[in-house]
């Protein structure tokens, strides 16, 4: 009804209500991040446990806001709700999310924040993001390569 | 050197309900997860979809958050980066990696997914935590 380019802009829309949450909660530095990480600074005092409310808070929000979205009969710009229908483990949800918490652990940057820091003008920003884009563009060409399909179940493309 | 940084239970509560209202929009808009990786992975080809404008968009809504902040209040909100170049590369290059080979990062595994329930992204989020505080304990206590 309202086309494509109403879409587009409500999409805008949600990307920055998204990076104002990375900002206001504290996670747009990765100083806060490495110090939630940083479970020996407990005994230190220096721990900084802001990030747990971060995931506390939007899993509350999330949650219960997507009982209701879910119930519905379609989403308001798209003909059906893409969801991940896979639901058994394999050997990439393990190995992925490893690869991807020694990164985050190094650099402290996620790749929501590190696209969010990019607004705020920093070099390091930029040469965290292009070699992020870098990985992330070289595991997608690996994963679809039909030698790997055996070892490595292809997820949903969502 | 490590940086201090203070414990900010509001804020960060706030901000993360923020990020929820965000993925609650995009799956009512759009039926999409807000899968921060999946997203920028997909800005590249080959495109499998239409959907390319709106993850543009998207990435840009990200992009321009601290410039609002700015412009707002300003001033710019506190973000220090210690690593150095090499470091960031190789950080950069396996978050990439890592989170496209696991088909999620924090936002798609660990605020969608946990928020579904499902086990493959409960397994992911437990992973990645339990090796980013391997990552920061060996580079800050270890030697």
């Amino acid at each position: 009804m309202w086309g494509e380019p109403m879409k587009v802009v409500f999409q805008f829309a949600i990307g920055l209500v998204f990076g104002l949450g990375l900002v206001i909660s504290g996670m747009s530095d990765p100083a806060k991040v490495l110090n939630f990480l940083d479970f020996a600074a407990i005994r230190l005092g220096t721990w900084d446990p802001s990030l747990a409310f971060v995931m506390a808070g939007a899993i509350a929000v999330t949650f219960s806001g997507f009982q209701w979205v879910l119930k519905q009969k379609q989403p308001l710009f798209a003909d059906k709700f893409h969801l991940p229908g896979k639901q058994e483990l394999d050997p990439r949800i393990i190995s992925g999310p490893a690869i991807f918490g020694v990164g985050w652990g190094l650099a402290g940057f996620c790749p929501g924040p590190a696209l969010t820091a990019l607004g705020f003008g920093s070099s390091a920003a930029i040469v965290f993001v292009a070699a992020m884009m870098v990985g992330m563009v070289f595991a997608r060409w690996l994963a679809n390569r039909p030698s790997l399909s055996r070892i490595a179940p292809p997820a949903d493309s969502i | 050197m490590t940086a201090v940084t203070v414990f900010t239970p509001i804020a960060s509560l706030a901000g993360g309900a923020l990020i929820g209202l965000a993925a609650v929009m995009l799956m009512a808009l759009t039926g999409r997860i807000a899968g921060v990786s999946g997203i920028a992975v997909r800005l590249f080809p080959p495109h499998e979809d239409h959907e390319f404008a709106g993850r543009v968009a998207f990435v840009a809504g990200l992009i321009a958050a601290p410039v609002v902040v700015l412009v707002a209040s300003g001033r710019l909100p506190v973000q220090t980066i210690q690593a150095n170049a090499a470091v960031l590369v190789l950080a950069g290059l396996l978050v990439g990696f890592g989170s496209v080979w696991g088909n999620g990062c924090t936002s798609g595994h660990g605020v969608c997914g946990l928020s579904r329930l499902s086990l493959r992204s409960l397994v992911a989020t437990l992973t990645f935590m339990a090796a980013g505080i391997a990552t920061v304990f060996v580079v800050r206590h270890v030697g």
